[in-house]
């Protein structure tokens, strides 16, 4: 199987490749805005800047 | 009892949570990743293409793991829920709500990808189907579950609504499983159930596992970040959070 071949999945490229790169694009979304969350929480429980 | 038995009740509490939250977290991570890897090497390179579908069958290796995800994330949410009702526990209440964002996660995956592989398959992206509509429910569910715990300032009152209504949308569950029995759907019946064999060849399975256990695996890593961040927002005011970001830089 040569590499276009692989990409080009018997037509279907356009349905799978949709799938499969949606699916990595969202789950990298979710992995970096979960990150992020917990930083910013981590932060924000720092002493003295609660003390408001 | 024995005397090495594990206090479990200890593990209840945020703070002692936390810090186990963070192993868990990277275990998992490290688990789900070679298990992604192999799932998509079998999936996409080593799994032979289907004689009656050609290559667009393989959006099954995601679509699948995604859908059975989106279902039991939502189920093992709603049992937060209604552990946190019963017992009153803080800690319950931040698994259900570190869960909805994940759920949400999985079920947006399995309607794009059900309707990219609807188009070639059946000729539709989305059609009002019992299977399709009720997934889209769940969506709702898991939407309407955050919109309303971000609309209630109060955390201790957040729980106890969105758990009643988590704990109310659980009926949909049952509904999405067996939409396919009760009714005439154009979505497939099961391709895989725990009463009868496989109607897949045993490749292909093997793929749709591996995937269905990293997405099971990401889906544990990731919630427990998220509980831990949750932690961190709801407990700040205690001297305890702060004594970990103190001990931990």
């Amino acid at each position: 199987m040569s590499l276009a071949e692989f990409f080009a999945m018997g037509g279907y490229g356009f349905y799978v490749w949709g799938s499969y790169t949606m699916t990595v694009v969202l789950v990298a979304i979710e992995i970096v805005a979960v990150r992020k969350r917990f930083r910013a929480a981590r932060m924000a429980a720092q002493p003295g800047e609660n003390a408001g | 009892m024995g005397s090495n038995s594990i206090n479990w009740f200890k593990f209840a509490s945020p703070t002692s949570f936390f810090p186990v939250a963070g192993r868990l977290a990277r275990w998992f991570a490290v688990l789900a990743a070679p298990l992604a890897a192999a799932g998509l090497w079998l999936g996409l390179v080593v799994a032979p293409t289907d004689a009656q579908q050609g290559d667009a069958y393989r959006i099954i290796f995601i679509h699948v793991p995604a859908a059975w995800m989106s279902m039991f994330i939502y189920l093992v949410m709603a049992a937060w829920c209604a552990a946190s009702l019963t017992l009153n526990a803080r800690l319950s209440a931040m698994m259900a709500q570190a869960l909805a964002p994940t759920g949400a996660l999985f079920t947006v995956i399995a309607l794009w990808t059900g309707a990219l592989w609807g188009r070639p398959a059946w000729g539709t992206y989305w059609a009002w189907d019992a299977r399709m509509t009720s997934e889209l429910i769940l969506l709702f569910l898991y939407l309407g579950y955050m919109a309303l715990r971000h609309a209630i300032d109060e955390p201790r009152r957040a729980d106890r609504a969105s758990a009643v209504l988590a704990l109310v949308g659980a009926v949909n569950v049952p509904i999405i499983y067996f939409s396919v029995k009760w009714w005439n759907t154009l979505h497939q019946g099961a391709t895989v159930s725990l009463t009868a064999a496989p109607k897949m060849a045993s490749i292909m399975l093997t793929a749709m596992l591996l995937m269905t256990f990293a997405a099971w695996f990401y889906a544990i890593a990731v919630a427990m970040v998220r509980v831990r961040a949750i932690i961190l927002e709801r407990e700040r005011r205690t001297s305890w959070a702060g004594a970990f970001v103190g001990a931990a830089r």
